[in-house]
């Protein structure tokens, strides 16, 4: 069998999916022993015009990791997708916006605001903005035009496979590599994970689900054996996809979502705000107040890596 | 279009048990109300998931309002109180999403209390009137 072809790019994003490719340590031998690999700006020197001389459909895989929200990105979202027989939306920011959505509670002119003016470490007294034309001596130089909106990656080009995660644990991206070495991918459209909830693979003692308090993280050390939502610690667990092998319960840290909805759940944070409020268990004004008081950030904590897919998007202002 | 012409659409989830026949008692007792909710009977508030919140404004509703039994009188028991916990904190959700405090209300409404679903329905009309339709506020682009 020839070589598969695989690119692997990251748009708005940290780094860190990259880095989780690395993760799976001796297997990367694998992976080139499979595939060779004609794009990966992080690690590899190849430019984007070798992509654009290349014939459409000739990438055999497109691992694509991070959100998109400015041209460049859109721009080579669409080129690889032209290039590739299979786009897969790769990590939380590719699958549902991931951590730079939350920049959708606003708009680029309060994002450049802080950026390059509020933020301590500027010094920016001119208030200098990052502009699309600059010119220069040796003629103009082209910045790509920032969005006011972060999307996921199925937002701007169709996607076959999503693998979310942040980052995509080293188990599921064997699974990918292994069903593209065996030619056994799923259908189109499968997200690479559990089809069931957090809930459903986490091992700790659940009773009932009653609470009076919610604590933050730094407020309690969580007895490790026990339900977190119980403790009354927010824990996504309800609200998340399983497929994680529950690292972060493990680590005796609440779920944070970032594998997204379930199957057949259209919005992960309603569904979640919908099963706090639902076990919380007060009936006076006086204590739901309270609550209301406890959950400090109701929208970045149940849309922490999922505001491009939710049913709102942003913010209207 | 100006406020003054602006007929607002608002989605209303109404209990099977209490507000819906409190509705229904309006409607016999021909008591005029603002024709501008669309009324949508559920077997109790408690039913009303938060999606349907969303779901309701992305299809272009105006506001929402949910209407159910009185503390005490759910016919499940704690459906409303449930609802009495999710309405609020969805409400300071959709602020941080800027979606104005005017636009969803929850109320409890009795079988009895004809004139009550009928002032409810006029205030929040009112209200919502003054906010302007739903979608005119998104200038921001995607």
């Amino acid at each position: 069998m020839a070589k598969l072809k695989l690119a692997l790019y990251w748009a708005a994003s940290c780094g860190g999916c990259d880095v989780a490719v690395l993760d799976v340590n001796e297997k990367i031998l694998d992976v080139a022993e499979l595939a060779d690999i004609v794009l990966w700006p992080i690690a590899l020197d190849f430019k984007y015009h070798h992509v654009e001389a290349m014939d459409d459909g000739s990438i055999d895989v497109c691992l694509f990791n991070g959100s998109v929200r400015n041209t460049e990105q859109e721009h080579i979202a669409k080129l690889l997708r032209q290039k590739s027989k299979v786009m897969v939306a790769f990590g939380s920011c590719a699958c549902s916006g991931g951590i730079p959505a939350l920049a959708n509670f606003i708009n680029r002119d309060l994002a450049f605001e802080r950026a390059y003016v509020e933020a301590p470490t500027n010094a920016n007294a001119d208030r200098t903005f990052p502009q699309l034309l600059t010119k220069v001596e040796e003629g103009e130089l082209e910045l790509p035009e920032f969005y006011d909106t972060v999307s996921a990656l199925d937002q701007v080009v169709a996607v076959e496979y999503y693998v979310p995660g942040c980052p995509p644990p080293v188990d599921l991206i064997l699974k990918v590599v292994d069903a593209l070495a065996t030619n056994s991918l799923p259908p189109p459209g499968s997200v690479i994970a559990s089809e069931k909830t957090l809930c459903d693979e986490c091992e700790r003692v659940k009773e009932e689900k009653k609470i009076t308090r919610i604590y933050r993280p730094h407020e309690i050390i969580p007895d490790p054996e026990k339900c977190l939502l119980e403790q009354g610690v927010i824990c996504m667990g309800p609200a998340t996809r399983g497929g994680c092998g529950a690292r972060c319960i493990l680590a005796n840290m609440p779920c944070r979502g970032c594998f997204g909805p379930p199957a057949g759940v259209y919005d992960q944070g309603a569904k979640m705000l919908s099963a706090l409020a639902s076990i919380y268990d007060v009936k006076d004004e006086a204590d739901i107040a309270r609550m209301l008081e406890e959950v400090k950030d109701p929208a970045g904590t149940f849309y922490r890596f999922g505001m491009s897919t939710s049913m709102l998007k942003r913010k209207r202002m | 279009m100006s406020n003054n012409d602006f007929e607002p659409k608002i989605v209303g989830f109404l209990c099977n048990w209490c507000s819906y026949r409190g509705a229904d008692m309006a409607g016999i007792a021909r008591i005029k109300s603002a024709p501008n909710v669309r009324i949508v009977r559920v077997m109790c508030s408690g039913r009303v998931d938060p999606v349907f919140v969303l779901k309701a404004f992305e299809q272009g509703a105006d506001g929402v309002l949910i209407l159910g039994c009185h503390p005490g009188d759910c016919h499940y028991a704690e459906g409303n109180y449930k609802t009495a916990r999710r309405v609020p904190l969805l409400k300071k959700m959709l602020e941080q999403l800027g979606i104005e405090d005017g636009r969803v209300h929850l109320d409890w409404v009795s079988a009895a209390e004809g004139d009550r679903f009928a002032s409810i329905v006029n205030e929040m009309t009112e209200k919502v009137k003054e906010l302007g339709p739903f979608h005119a506020n998104g200038g921001v682009n995607g």
